[in-house]
């Protein structure tokens, strides 16, 4: 009776292209063409002042908590960039700058985080999820929505977003072997940012990469630097060819860094060292690109100014816009819309009863 | 006696069986170097060592589950689920187990375990952390549900709850955390499980509510006695099931009217329950329709719009002068 090592078929392969000096590799630079590359750049951009403006609006009361995505901008717009608008992408709560991408509006985002469900709209030539609260369920609908897209014998595929917490869950587990088994156009993003609110990702696993993972459901993984946006665009370059050709689905694990606290109602001071965070600073995704754009002409010094302007006008018009409309938004009577998709006499009876309370302001006995 | 918020009165109630028994473990995320994410289980582990306190994996299932192999060896697991919104990850466990496991093994083994659960609205939190979903657990026999209304009841329930021999789903209301303190005595203090309080005396009326609705309750009952001078009597519940009906009858058949008020959708809540109870044991008493007050039967809005949904002082007091008026 032999005892032998088995021989696995998988291998799990590290990739990096841009160091963090923003130094190319140049047998691994991807090709993306000029005006991809200044897309991706703005898109960063925008994602990155776009959430330092959330945080201040938060601050002063003017929206609600929200989770921060700054230092991922990297790990999200290098993926979700190879997806069609017909394609799908399915978030977690951490993907401002993907969601952004795929056509939600900054506003949209404002109106959400004040509180308004109104902002809770899916852009309209784009075929998304909305954002995914509770942690890891959304991996599963991944799934089905790939399933769905091959019945149909249609070429959309499906790219769904998690953090590293979120590969506890059992959702995390049967979405994956599900995925594996039935051979879905689906990709797999872990945006591993080292932290699911205070527990550290050596907490969450003994494995010693998330990326690992694959080779038990026997698909194909890869960990990439997920602050290096060129590493992570030739890593989904092949998940998305593989699963729009009918190779099945790929499991990407991006390490980044959540450099912010988890949500504004958080204190990261409690449970980590400001040297760490500090480290993973000097690993910034976006300075790293602007230097990789500048060696190489893409982008000049002069671009570089105007588009900072551009884009912080952008923000701000969109702030002035969000704050206009949610003055004229917020009739209570609206949450009773899109309960049903008729509404049951009953609750139609009970919509009547609050319309009789707004009518006469505060409802005394008669 | 020290005026306390009810996450402290709840960290003390967790701190002091800690101390006297050592089969009690806290587990759960962020409980431990965090001290919880609303700072219950705050200093926990300094005092008690990563043994006792035990910060998991992101997973309520496994949180639940392990619990009950815990309660089943003879520990007494205190398990957080960080937002009652993630708890239905682990219903499962719950249900099929930790509510049977004492009936399935014919008494043999032991489910003494706690879970904790904020709930509720009010406090401009994000989607599917603001529900009240109370009947879901009320609904499964073999657990206890308990939700505390304010901090001195909340140390003492919690209390009871760790020594309870049965699973306890503890529901701590967010909006009451520490919206106002309460002296709160340092020596020890318990309260039977599944017995409401009466907290208010009257004759006119009955209002019978629970958790974050007490306060309100209350309000409206002083604006009846001062607007139109009707004496409702109030009844804090504490224990949603195993229900106790005794206190609730007599108070309806002294008064002849009732209100109930909870934050939960109005359709097969608590108050639905309350209702066929009082039918069946005072209706001959009745001189009025029961009234219930609670939340709408669609998902909480988000918080823009979430006071027009969580019943109002006016609210209530509009309905007890519906049923005053009969
Ligand atoms: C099922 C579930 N449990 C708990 C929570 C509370 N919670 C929100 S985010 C989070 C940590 C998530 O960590 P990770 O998956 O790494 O994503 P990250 O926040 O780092 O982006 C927790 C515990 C939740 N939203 N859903
Ligand atoms: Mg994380």
């Amino acid at each position: 009776m032999p005892r032998t090592p088995i021989a696995l078929s998988e291998r799990i392969e590290y990739l990096a292209i841009l160091n963090e000096k923003g130094q190319l590799d140049a047998e691994l630079e991807p090709d993306i063409s000029g005006e991809m590359l200044l897309r991706l750049y703005r898109a960063m951009l925008v994602g990155r002042r776009f959430d330092e403006r959330l945080l201040d609006l938060q601050r002063q009361g003017r929206i609600g908590t929200f989770p921060p995505i700054k230092g991922q901008e990297a790990a999200q717009l290098g993926a979700v960039a190879h997806l069609r608008p017909g394609d799908w992408m399915v978030p977690s709560f951490r993907e401002t700058a993907a969601e952004l991408w795929r056509g939600r509006t900054l506003e949209s985002v404002i109106i959400c985080n004040n509180g308004f469900s109104e902002g809770a709209v899916i852009s309209p030539d784009h075929n998304d999820l909305p954002v995914s609260v509770p942690v890891g369920s959304q991996i599963l609908h991944a799934v089905g929505l790939g399933w769905a897209a091959r019945y149909r014998k249609k070429d959309d595929i499906v790219m769904t977003f998690f953090g590293d917490g979120a590969t506890s869950e059992g959702d995390f587990h049967e979405g994956m072997n599900f995925g594996a088994v039935f051979q879905v156009p689906v990709v797999f993003v872990c945006q591993n940012n080292q932290w699911a609110i205070s527990t550290p990702v050596a907490r969450q696993t003994r494995s010693a990469t998330i990326a690992q993972k694959a080779i038990a459901y026997g698909i194909p993984g890869i960990q990439v630097d997920g602050n290096d946006i060129l590493a992570v665009w030739a890593a989904a370059k092949e998940a998305t060819d593989r699963a729009r050709a009918g190779g099945g689905p790929t499991l990407i694990e991006c390490l980044t860094y959540r450099v912010m606290m988890h949500t504004t109602a958080d204190d990261p001071k409690r449970y980590r060292t400001e040297a760490e965070v500090e480290t993973w600073r000097g690993r910034d995704p976006l300075t790293r690109f602007q230097k990789y754009l500048l060696d190489k002409g893409v982008l000049s010094g002069h671009d570089q100014l105007e588009l900072d302007t551009e884009v912080l006008q952008e923000i701000q018009r969109a702030v002035d816009n969000a704050e206009k409309q949610m003055q004229i938004m917020g009739n209570p009577l609206d949450m009773f819309n899109h309960v049903y998709a008729e509404l049951p006499p009953y609750l139609a009876g009970q919509r009547e009863e609050l319309a009789r309370e707004l009518a006469t302001g505060k409802e005394v006995p008669s | 006696m020290t005026k306390m918020t009810m996450v402290q009165a709840l960290n003390l109630a967790l701190k002091q069986e800690m101390e006297k028994d050592d089969s009690v473990i806290l587990l759960g995320e962020d409980v431990g170097r965090d001290g919880g994410v609303f700072r219950v289980t705050e200093g926990l582990m300094d005092q008690f060592g990563e043994q006792r306190v035990v910060d998991t994996p992101l997973a309520e299932s496994a949180i639940v589950g392990m619990s009950i192999g815990m309660a089943a060896y003879g520990l007494k697991p205190v398990c957080e689920i960080q937002f009652s919104g993630f708890s239905y990850q682990n219903f499962h466990q719950i249900e099929n187990h930790a509510a049977r496991l004492r009936q399935r093994s014919q008494g043999r083994y032991p489910m003494s375990l706690v879970l904790r659960a904020p709930y509720g609205g009010g406090v401009r939190a994000l989607e599917h952390h603001s529900e009240s979903r109370e009947a879901y657990w009320a609904h499964t026999p073999g657990l206890k549900m308990v939700i505390p209304s304010g901090p001195r009841n909340a140390r003492a329930l919690m209390v009871s709850a760790i020594r309870d021999p049965d699973p306890v789903i503890f529901y701590e209301a967010k909006a009451l955390y520490r919206a106002f303190r309460e002296e709160v005595p340092e020596e020890e203090e318990t309260l039977p499980i599944g017995r409401p309080q009466l907290v208010r005396e009257g004759k006119d009326l009955t209002m019978i509510s629970y958790g974050a609705m007490l306060r309100p309750t209350l309000e409206a009952a002083e604006v009846l006695r001062e607007r139109d001078g009707a004496l409702a009597e109030v009844i804090d519940l504490l224990t949603i099931s195993p229900l106790d009906e005794e206190i609730l009858v007599k108070s309806v058949q002294k008064t002849g009217r009732a209100v109930i008020v909870h934050e939960a959708p109005r359709s097969f809540g608590p108050g639905a329950e309350i209702v066929a109870r009082l039918m069946e044991k005072a209706f001959f008493f009745l001189q009025a329709p029961i009234e219930r007050v609670a939340g709408f039967d669609i998902v909480i809005p988000l918080f823009a719009r979430e006071k027009s949904y969580i019943p109002s002082v006016e609210r209530i007091v509009a309905a007890a002068g519906r049923t005053l008026k009969n």
